[in-house]
Protein backbone atom coordinates (compact mmCIF):
# COMPACT_ATOMS: atom_id res chain seq x y z
CA UNK A 1 0.00 0.00 0.00
CA UNK A 2 1.47 3.50 -1.34
CA UNK A 3 2.44 5.74 2.34
CA UNK A 4 -0.16 8.50 2.22
CA UNK A 5 2.36 11.32 3.10
CA UNK A 6 5.17 10.26 0.50
CA UNK A 7 2.17 10.00 -2.11
CA UNK A 8 0.78 13.93 -1.35
CA UNK A 9 4.85 14.89 -1.54
CA UNK A 10 4.91 13.16 -5.30
CA UNK A 11 1.74 14.79 -6.72
CA UNK A 12 2.67 18.18 -5.12
CA UNK A 13 6.37 17.65 -5.91
CA UNK A 14 5.36 16.06 -9.35
CA UNK A 15 3.04 18.94 -10.15
CA UNK A 16 5.59 21.72 -9.61
CA UNK A 17 8.09 20.11 -11.28
CA UNK A 18 6.52 19.21 -14.24
CA UNK A 19 5.41 23.57 -14.39
CA UNK A 20 8.95 24.28 -13.81
CA UNK A 21 10.06 21.84 -16.99
CA UNK A 22 7.13 23.77 -18.90
CA UNK A 23 7.85 27.08 -17.74
CA UNK A 24 11.32 27.47 -17.61
CA UNK A 25 12.17 28.27 -21.48
CA UNK A 26 9.01 30.31 -22.36
CA UNK A 27 9.13 32.49 -19.09
CA UNK A 28 12.90 32.64 -18.37
CA UNK A 29 15.07 31.62 -21.12
CA UNK A 30 12.67 34.13 -23.41
CA UNK A 31 14.64 35.74 -26.64
CA UNK A 32 17.71 33.40 -25.83
CA UNK A 33 17.81 30.21 -28.00
CA UNK A 34 18.81 27.11 -26.28
CA UNK A 35 21.82 25.24 -27.42
CA UNK A 36 22.31 22.70 -29.48
CA UNK A 37 23.28 19.70 -27.45
CA UNK A 38 20.85 20.24 -24.80
CA UNK A 39 17.96 20.27 -27.56
CA UNK A 40 19.73 16.68 -29.10
CA UNK A 41 19.47 15.58 -25.87
CA UNK A 42 15.78 16.34 -24.97
CA UNK A 43 14.49 14.94 -28.16
CA UNK A 44 15.17 11.27 -27.13
CA UNK A 45 13.96 11.48 -23.68
CA UNK A 46 10.88 9.84 -24.65
CA UNK A 47 12.52 6.72 -26.50
CA UNK A 48 14.97 6.78 -23.89
CA UNK A 49 12.81 6.15 -20.83
CA UNK A 50 9.38 4.54 -21.92
CA UNK A 51 11.33 1.05 -23.04
CA UNK A 52 13.67 1.19 -19.79
CA UNK A 53 10.04 1.59 -18.16
CA UNK A 54 8.03 -1.52 -20.34
CA UNK A 55 11.19 -3.77 -20.04
CA UNK A 56 11.28 -4.90 -17.20
CA UNK A 57 7.58 -5.21 -16.64
CA UNK A 58 7.72 -7.62 -19.74
CA UNK A 59 10.05 -9.75 -18.93
CA UNK A 60 9.41 -10.02 -15.60
CA UNK A 61 5.64 -9.25 -14.91
CA UNK A 62 4.40 -8.76 -11.72
CA UNK A 63 1.12 -10.83 -12.38
CA UNK A 64 3.01 -14.03 -12.95
CA UNK A 65 5.24 -13.59 -9.71
CA UNK A 66 8.50 -12.18 -12.33
CA UNK A 67 8.50 -15.37 -14.16
CA UNK A 68 8.74 -15.00 -17.80
CA UNK A 69 5.04 -15.15 -19.59
CA UNK A 70 4.46 -15.90 -23.18
CA UNK A 71 0.86 -14.64 -23.34
CA UNK A 72 2.62 -11.18 -21.76
CA UNK A 73 6.08 -11.99 -23.83
CA UNK A 74 3.75 -11.90 -27.21
CA UNK A 75 1.27 -9.41 -26.63
CA UNK A 76 4.47 -6.84 -26.50
CA UNK A 77 5.62 -8.35 -29.54
CA UNK A 78 2.30 -7.79 -31.15
CA UNK A 79 1.77 -4.36 -30.17
CA UNK A 80 5.30 -3.34 -31.08
CA UNK A 81 5.21 -4.89 -34.38
CA UNK A 82 1.95 -3.41 -35.36
CA UNK A 83 2.74 0.14 -33.95
CA UNK A 84 6.35 0.02 -36.20
CA UNK A 85 4.16 -1.15 -39.36
CA UNK A 86 0.83 0.93 -39.18
CA UNK A 87 2.57 3.90 -36.94
CA UNK A 88 -1.30 3.24 -35.66
CA UNK A 89 -1.87 3.90 -31.88
CA UNK A 90 -5.08 2.12 -31.50
CA UNK A 91 -4.24 -0.54 -34.51
CA UNK A 92 -1.07 -1.62 -32.28
CA UNK A 93 -3.20 -1.25 -28.75
CA UNK A 94 -6.06 -3.61 -30.50
CA UNK A 95 -3.11 -6.06 -31.55
CA UNK A 96 -1.50 -5.94 -28.19
CA UNK A 97 -4.51 -7.00 -26.34
CA UNK A 98 -5.93 -9.23 -29.12
CA UNK A 99 -3.34 -11.21 -28.51
CA UNK A 100 -2.92 -11.12 -25.22
CA UNK A 101 -6.35 -12.41 -24.72
CA UNK A 102 -5.87 -14.66 -27.16
CA UNK A 103 -3.07 -16.33 -25.81
CA UNK A 104 -4.44 -16.33 -22.23
CA UNK A 105 -7.84 -18.21 -23.68
CA UNK A 106 -5.39 -20.70 -25.89
CA UNK A 107 -2.52 -21.64 -23.22
CA UNK A 108 -5.15 -21.72 -20.09
CA UNK B 1 1.30 10.69 -23.42
CA UNK B 2 3.95 10.48 -26.21
CA UNK B 3 3.28 11.71 -29.74
CA UNK B 4 5.90 13.54 -32.14
CA UNK B 5 4.93 16.33 -34.21
CA UNK B 6 5.98 14.33 -36.99
CA UNK B 7 3.40 11.25 -36.63
CA UNK B 8 0.50 13.79 -34.58
CA UNK B 9 0.53 16.33 -37.91
CA UNK B 10 -1.31 13.65 -39.74
CA UNK B 11 -4.14 13.62 -37.07
CA UNK B 12 -4.69 17.36 -37.26
CA UNK B 13 -7.12 18.49 -39.54
CA UNK B 14 -5.91 20.95 -41.86
CA UNK B 15 -7.67 23.68 -43.11
CA UNK B 16 -7.76 24.98 -46.28
CA UNK B 17 -6.21 28.96 -46.59
CA UNK B 18 -8.89 31.49 -46.85
CA UNK B 19 -8.50 33.00 -50.57
CA UNK B 20 -8.35 37.02 -49.51
CA UNK B 21 -6.58 37.41 -45.91
CA UNK B 22 -8.65 40.16 -44.29
CA UNK B 23 -5.75 42.61 -43.10
CA UNK B 24 -7.32 42.68 -39.98
CA UNK B 25 -7.37 39.56 -37.65
CA UNK B 26 -9.48 38.91 -34.75
CA UNK B 27 -8.48 35.65 -32.29
CA UNK B 28 -11.33 34.39 -32.35
CA UNK B 29 -11.33 32.05 -35.41
CA UNK B 30 -7.80 31.17 -34.55
CA UNK B 31 -9.24 29.73 -31.31
CA UNK B 32 -11.82 27.58 -32.73
CA UNK B 33 -9.34 26.08 -35.93
CA UNK B 34 -7.11 24.95 -32.64
CA UNK B 35 -10.23 23.30 -30.72
CA UNK B 36 -10.94 21.64 -34.18
CA UNK B 37 -7.93 20.55 -34.47
CA UNK B 38 -6.73 19.16 -31.22
CA UNK B 39 -10.71 17.72 -30.69
CA UNK B 40 -9.27 14.07 -32.65
CA UNK B 41 -6.87 13.44 -29.76
CA UNK B 42 -9.76 13.09 -27.31
CA UNK B 43 -9.86 9.63 -28.99
CA UNK B 44 -6.33 8.82 -27.77
CA UNK B 45 -6.68 11.10 -24.15
CA UNK B 46 -9.94 9.62 -22.89
CA UNK B 47 -9.16 6.06 -22.96
CA UNK B 48 -5.15 6.91 -20.94
CA UNK B 49 -7.42 8.91 -18.71
CA UNK B 50 -9.56 6.46 -18.05
CA UNK B 51 -6.57 3.58 -17.64
CA UNK B 52 -4.51 6.02 -15.31
CA UNK B 53 -7.92 6.37 -13.02
CA UNK B 54 -8.25 2.65 -12.98
CA UNK B 55 -4.61 1.86 -11.94
CA UNK B 56 -4.33 3.98 -9.70
CA UNK B 57 -7.25 3.03 -7.98
CA UNK B 58 -6.53 -0.14 -8.32
CA UNK B 59 -2.83 0.81 -6.46
CA UNK B 60 -5.28 1.88 -3.25
CA UNK B 61 -5.50 5.84 -4.30
CA UNK B 62 -8.92 7.11 -3.43
CA UNK B 63 -10.89 9.44 -5.74
CA UNK B 64 -9.31 12.79 -4.59
CA UNK B 65 -5.81 11.93 -4.57
CA UNK B 66 -6.46 10.49 -8.14
CA UNK B 67 -8.16 13.34 -9.35
CA UNK B 68 -5.21 15.45 -7.99
CA UNK B 69 -2.81 13.85 -9.87
CA UNK B 70 -3.98 14.38 -13.23
CA UNK B 71 -5.19 18.11 -12.43
CA UNK B 72 -1.56 18.98 -10.75
CA UNK B 73 0.79 17.03 -13.47
CA UNK B 74 -1.50 16.53 -16.99
CA UNK B 75 0.94 14.13 -18.32
CA UNK B 76 -0.43 10.89 -18.60
CA UNK B 77 2.95 9.10 -18.86
CA UNK B 78 4.80 10.68 -16.11
CA UNK B 79 2.03 10.17 -14.22
CA UNK B 80 1.60 6.38 -15.23
CA UNK B 81 5.55 6.20 -13.88
CA UNK B 82 5.05 7.86 -10.75
CA UNK B 83 2.33 5.34 -9.59
CA UNK B 84 4.30 1.99 -10.86
CA UNK B 85 7.51 3.12 -8.96
CA UNK B 86 5.38 4.12 -5.75
CA UNK B 87 3.39 0.55 -6.18
CA UNK B 88 7.28 -0.94 -6.46
CA UNK B 89 8.29 1.11 -2.99
CA UNK B 90 10.69 3.14 -4.67
CA UNK B 91 11.81 5.82 -1.99
CA UNK B 92 10.26 9.37 -2.95
CA UNK B 93 13.09 10.94 -4.42
CA UNK B 94 13.68 8.53 -7.14
CA UNK B 95 9.84 8.29 -8.05
CA UNK B 96 9.92 12.08 -8.34
CA UNK B 97 12.98 12.38 -10.25
CA UNK B 98 12.17 9.40 -12.24
CA UNK B 99 8.71 10.96 -13.24
CA UNK B 100 10.29 14.28 -13.88
CA UNK B 101 12.86 12.82 -16.42
CA UNK B 102 9.73 11.66 -18.12
CA UNK B 103 8.48 15.00 -18.45
CA UNK B 104 11.84 16.34 -19.60
CA UNK B 105 10.16 16.78 -22.88
CA UNK B 106 8.06 19.06 -21.93
CA UNK B 107 10.90 21.60 -21.47
CA UNK B 108 11.97 21.04 -25.21
CA UNK B 109 8.16 22.13 -26.04
CA UNK B 110 8.98 25.00 -23.83
CA UNK B 111 11.70 25.73 -25.33
CA UNK B 112 10.72 25.21 -29.48
CA UNK B 113 7.30 27.38 -28.59
CA UNK B 114 9.38 30.26 -26.95
CA UNK B 115 10.32 31.74 -30.66
CA UNK B 116 6.51 31.89 -31.56
CA UNK B 117 4.57 33.03 -27.99
CA UNK B 118 7.74 34.13 -26.31
CA UNK B 119 6.32 38.16 -26.69
CA UNK B 120 3.54 37.76 -24.48
CA UNK B 121 3.57 39.13 -20.94
CA UNK B 122 4.95 37.07 -18.11
CA UNK B 123 1.62 36.09 -16.53
CA UNK B 124 -0.13 34.98 -20.13
CA UNK B 125 3.75 32.71 -20.26
CA UNK B 126 2.80 31.22 -16.77
CA UNK B 127 -0.66 30.05 -17.59
CA UNK B 128 0.04 28.82 -21.00
CA UNK B 129 2.93 26.58 -19.36
CA UNK B 130 0.42 24.78 -17.71
CA UNK B 131 -1.16 23.95 -20.87
CA UNK B 132 1.62 23.31 -22.94
CA UNK B 133 1.07 18.92 -23.56
CA UNK B 134 2.19 16.34 -26.17
CA UNK B 135 -1.97 17.69 -28.13
CA UNK B 136 -1.37 21.66 -27.92
CA UNK B 137 2.31 21.41 -28.41
CA UNK B 138 2.11 19.35 -31.70
CA UNK B 139 -0.82 21.01 -33.32
CA UNK B 140 0.56 24.69 -32.23
CA UNK B 141 3.76 23.58 -34.15
CA UNK B 142 1.91 22.40 -37.29
CA UNK B 143 -0.25 25.99 -37.13
CA UNK B 144 2.69 28.22 -36.62
CA UNK B 145 5.01 26.62 -39.10
CA UNK B 146 2.33 26.54 -41.91
CA UNK B 147 0.94 30.42 -41.29
CA UNK B 148 3.98 32.50 -39.89
CA UNK B 149 1.87 35.66 -40.47
CA UNK B 150 -0.31 35.15 -37.73
CA UNK B 151 0.01 37.91 -34.99
CA UNK B 152 0.69 36.84 -31.34
CA UNK B 153 -2.92 37.18 -30.58
CA UNK B 154 -3.62 34.38 -32.45
CA UNK B 155 -0.82 32.69 -32.27
CA UNK B 156 -1.97 32.61 -28.32
CA UNK B 157 -5.84 31.87 -29.06
CA UNK B 158 -4.71 29.20 -31.24
CA UNK B 159 -2.82 27.77 -28.54
CA UNK B 160 -5.75 28.14 -25.86
CA UNK B 161 -8.46 26.48 -28.53
CA UNK B 162 -5.76 23.40 -28.65
CA UNK B 163 -6.06 22.92 -24.65
CA UNK B 164 -9.44 23.40 -24.43
CA UNK B 165 -10.80 19.66 -25.49
CA UNK B 166 -7.73 18.08 -23.96
CA UNK B 167 -7.44 19.19 -20.46
CA UNK B 168 -11.10 19.12 -19.36
CA UNK B 169 -10.91 15.33 -20.75
CA UNK B 170 -8.05 14.15 -19.12
CA UNK B 171 -9.68 15.73 -16.13
CA UNK B 172 -13.35 13.85 -16.57
CA UNK B 173 -11.65 10.58 -17.82
CA UNK B 174 -9.52 10.21 -14.75
CA UNK B 175 -12.58 10.53 -12.63
CA UNK B 176 -14.40 8.09 -14.82
CA UNK B 177 -11.66 5.50 -14.32
CA UNK B 178 -11.21 6.54 -10.74
CA UNK B 179 -14.78 5.59 -10.12
CA UNK B 180 -14.97 2.76 -12.53
CA UNK B 181 -11.62 0.96 -11.04
CA UNK B 182 -12.53 -1.15 -8.40
CA UNK B 183 -15.00 -3.04 -10.45
CA UNK B 184 -12.78 -4.26 -13.18
CA UNK B 185 -12.04 -8.08 -12.06
CA UNK B 186 -8.30 -9.15 -11.91
CA UNK B 187 -9.22 -11.64 -14.91
CA UNK B 188 -8.62 -8.58 -17.03
CA UNK B 189 -4.84 -8.84 -16.81
CA UNK B 190 -5.05 -4.76 -16.52
CA UNK B 191 -1.44 -5.06 -15.18
CA UNK B 192 -0.47 -5.57 -18.72
CA UNK B 193 -2.23 -2.17 -20.17
CA UNK B 194 0.45 -0.38 -19.31
CA UNK B 195 3.30 -1.81 -21.12
CA UNK B 196 0.84 -2.23 -24.43
CA UNK B 197 -0.19 1.61 -23.92
CA UNK B 198 3.70 2.47 -23.76
CA UNK B 199 4.72 0.34 -26.20
CA UNK B 200 1.65 1.35 -28.60
CA UNK B 201 3.08 5.04 -28.02
CA UNK B 202 6.96 4.51 -28.45
CA UNK B 203 6.43 2.97 -31.94
CA UNK B 204 5.71 5.34 -33.94
CA UNK B 205 8.14 7.62 -32.49
CA UNK B 206 11.32 5.33 -34.35
CA UNK B 207 11.37 7.61 -36.54
CA UNK B 208 15.34 7.78 -37.14
CA UNK B 209 18.02 5.30 -36.91
CA UNK B 210 19.07 7.15 -33.92
CA UNK B 211 16.05 6.94 -31.80
CA UNK B 212 15.76 2.85 -32.38
CA UNK B 213 19.79 2.95 -31.08
CA UNK B 214 18.49 5.06 -27.92
CA UNK B 215 15.20 2.66 -27.68
CA UNK B 216 17.74 -0.69 -27.77
CA UNK B 217 19.94 0.54 -25.25
CA UNK B 218 17.24 1.85 -23.12
CA UNK B 219 16.14 -1.93 -23.18
CA UNK B 220 19.12 -3.52 -22.50
CA UNK B 221 20.53 -1.02 -19.82
CA UNK B 222 16.91 -1.20 -17.87
CA UNK B 223 17.20 -5.06 -18.17
CA UNK B 224 20.91 -5.10 -16.35
CA UNK B 225 20.00 -2.54 -14.40
CA UNK B 226 17.02 -4.28 -12.74
CA UNK B 227 19.14 -5.42 -9.93
CA UNK B 228 20.12 -2.16 -8.72
CA UNK B 229 18.58 -1.08 -5.26
CA UNK B 230 15.74 1.70 -5.62
CA UNK B 231 14.49 1.28 -8.81
CA UNK B 232 17.68 3.50 -9.80
CA UNK B 233 18.16 1.56 -13.06
CA UNK B 234 15.19 3.60 -14.82
CA UNK B 235 17.10 6.79 -14.43
CA UNK B 236 20.38 5.34 -15.48
CA UNK B 237 18.89 3.50 -18.37
CA UNK B 238 16.86 6.86 -19.73
CA UNK B 239 20.16 8.91 -19.08
CA UNK B 240 22.59 6.72 -20.57
CA UNK B 241 20.09 6.01 -23.35
CA UNK B 242 19.29 9.70 -24.29
CA UNK B 243 23.40 10.33 -24.53
CA UNK B 244 23.33 6.99 -27.08
CA UNK B 245 20.45 8.72 -29.18
CA UNK B 246 22.19 12.21 -29.11
CA UNK B 247 25.64 10.74 -30.07
CA UNK B 248 24.32 8.22 -32.93
CA UNK B 249 22.12 11.23 -34.30
CA UNK B 250 25.82 13.22 -34.68
CA UNK B 251 26.96 9.94 -36.16
CA UNK B 252 24.28 9.54 -38.82
CA UNK B 253 24.36 13.24 -39.40
CA UNK B 254 27.83 13.15 -40.23
CA UNK B 255 27.11 10.52 -42.07
CA UNK B 256 24.46 12.57 -43.60
CA UNK B 257 22.16 9.45 -43.29
CA UNK B 258 19.97 9.91 -40.50
CA UNK B 259 16.17 9.83 -41.81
Amino acid sequence: MIDQTELWIVIIGLGLGSFVLRFTFIGLVGGRTIPDWMLRHLRYTAVAILPALVAPLVAWPAATDGQLDAPRLMAAAATLAVGLVTRNVFGAIFAGASVLYGSMFLLG
Amino acid sequence: MYLSPVSVSGLCIKHPMPTTTPKTHTPRPAFWRGCADSAPFLLVVAPFAVLFGVLATEAGLNVLETMAFSVAVIAGAAQFTALQLMVEDAPTLIVLASALAVNLRMAMYSASLTPYLGGAPLWQRAILSYFILDQSYACSMVEYEKKPQMTLPEKLAYFAGTSTPIVPAWYIFTYAGAVLGTQIPESWALDFALPITFLALLAPMLRTPAHVIATLVSIVVSLLMAWVPYSLGLLIAGIVAMIAGAQAELYFERRGTNR
